[in-house]
């Protein structure tokens, strides 16, 4: 096996991230007025409460038949029937902290030992004080069923926790899906 | 039923910082207590965004061409090329950057120290790279600048770097920095990447073949991004459904 290169590491995002990575079609993973799109919309919090407002939020996910226009998606790349579909969306945060992205359900996805995974959103936290991405998963408060079969919720023993990946029904018809990234309603964060 | 055959990206250890960093001070309220779950990399996580050119404008990656005039400065040259751990290029994958002006000054409405703007300098950029995973932006060199960290603290001059590469865990932010810059010593940023060699690979080195003559100094950053193993990669293309 020939020597792998090293990797480059990691750096925080930094307070100015606001000049560069927010894109006016950033939170648009389907465009406006897709049918069945909702908002997602939330609050990134830090350990004391207060609001993160330089914060950038990244969410990627299949489509709603659960599939992936990329070719390492094994069953082949597929174009979404959704025009306009493009499985990625990012919010920077404002003053309050507050971030949202408009976009359809995922399908659920196979995984390689035959089960389904629920319908869930991945999703990756910049900011400030972060010096590398924090990652989440967001699941849908419909599929209690999906969700009590998913194998990488019932990988998470701490109850709390594992609610912490669960949305919530929004006003607005959307999810309201808040970020806490310490303390006593800290999300739960992966390691990919 | 589909045999799913996925590339596996072995977990990166010793390279990126630790998020519980107490000389930096904004990692206090910020970095998660609970060790992080195990995630195990499935279909949302071997794939990600293929962003492409339509994100892109004409002076993107000339940071000396967005404006009427020219920014006040030292014009530099920046390239490298995006890699994969196993050495292999990244065709297509878009790169944002963003930075502080000549001054060390950035066009962002919390940045208020006493350096002047330069109407001639946005300071962000962003391009595609080739088919042989190579990038270049023409930009300024960026002044350091004080923030409030601790008593006297300069940030060492930086350009802050984006990728996706082609995968959710192939995802990055970085910032690239300059060869032999005296603010390394007392910066808690740069040094909370603790593996001497692996900070090492966040500064660019001068490279004279890319210095043009009577134009601009070049400077050289190739960025390594997680890669998957070298296992062979089964494609299963008659799998398919």
């Amino acid at each position: 096996m020939s020597e792998r290169l090293g990797c480059t590491p990691s750096q925080t995002v930094g307070p100015f991230l606001h000049i560069a990575l927010p894109w006016p079609d950033g939170p648009f993973v389907v465009p406006e007025g897709t049918p069945g799109s909702f908002w997602i919309t939330g609050q990134l919090f830090d350990g004391n409460g207060d609001p993160v407002i330089d914060g950038l939020i990244e969410i990627w996910q299949a489509d709603p038949d659960g599939r992936f226009d990329h070719p390492d998606d094994p069953r082949g790349a597929t174009k979404p029937a959704i025009p306009g579909f493009r499985g990625f969306g990012r919010s920077d945060t404002d003053a309050e902290g507050r971030f949202r992205i408009l976009t359809v359900k995922p399908g659920a996805t196979p995984t390689t030992d035959g089960a389904d995974e629920a319908p869930h959103i991945d999703i990756s936290v910049f900011a400030r004080g972060l010096l590398d991405r924090v990652v989440t998963r967001l699941y849908f408060p419909d599929e209690t069923a999906a969700n009590d079969a998913d194998p990488v919720l019932a990988s998470i023993d701490d109850a709390r926790l594992r609610s912490t990946l669960i949305a919530s029904p929004s006003d607005d018809g959307g999810l309201r899906f808040d970020i806490h990234l310490q303390g006593a309603h800290e999300t739960a964060f992966f390691e990919l | 039923m589909t045999n799913l055959v996925l590339p596996s990206y072995p977990k990166v250890v010793g390279v990126h910082p630790n998020l519980d960093w107490p000389a930096y001070g904004g990692t206090k309220f910020r970095h998660p207590l609970h060790a992080p779950i195990d995630l195990p990399q499935r279909l949302t996580e071997v794939t990600g965004p293929l962003l492409g050119e339509g994100r892109l404008g004409e002076f993107d990656n000339d940071l000396t061409r967005q404006h009427d005039g020219e920014p006040q400065g030292q014009r530099i040259i920046v390239h490298g090329r995006v890699l994969d751990e196993g050495g292999k290029p990244l065709p297509a994958t878009l790169i944002e950057i963003w930075q502080a002006n000549a001054g060390g000054r950035y066009r962002h409405v919390v940045d208020n120290w006493p350096s002047p703007l330069d109407p001639n300098f946005t300071g962000l950029g962003r391009t595609l790279t080739d088919d042989q995973g190579r990038y270049r932006f023409t930009t300024i060199k960026p002044g350091a600048y004080p923030w409030h960290n601790n008593d006297n603290a300069w940030r060492p001059a930086h350009i802050h770097f984006s990728l996706f590469g082609r995968a959710f865990t192939q995802r990055l932010v970085t910032q690239m920095y300059f060869p032999d810059d005296p603010l390394f010593f007392q910066d808690p940023i740069f040094n909370s990447v603790t593996d001497e060699r692996a900070r090492q690979r966040l500064i660019s080195r001068y490279d004279h073949s890319a210095t043009t003559d009577h134009w601009a100094l070049g400077f050289e950053f190739d960025i390594v991004l997680r890669g998957p193993s070298s296992t062979p990669f089964e494609s299963h293309e008659d799998d398919d459904e």
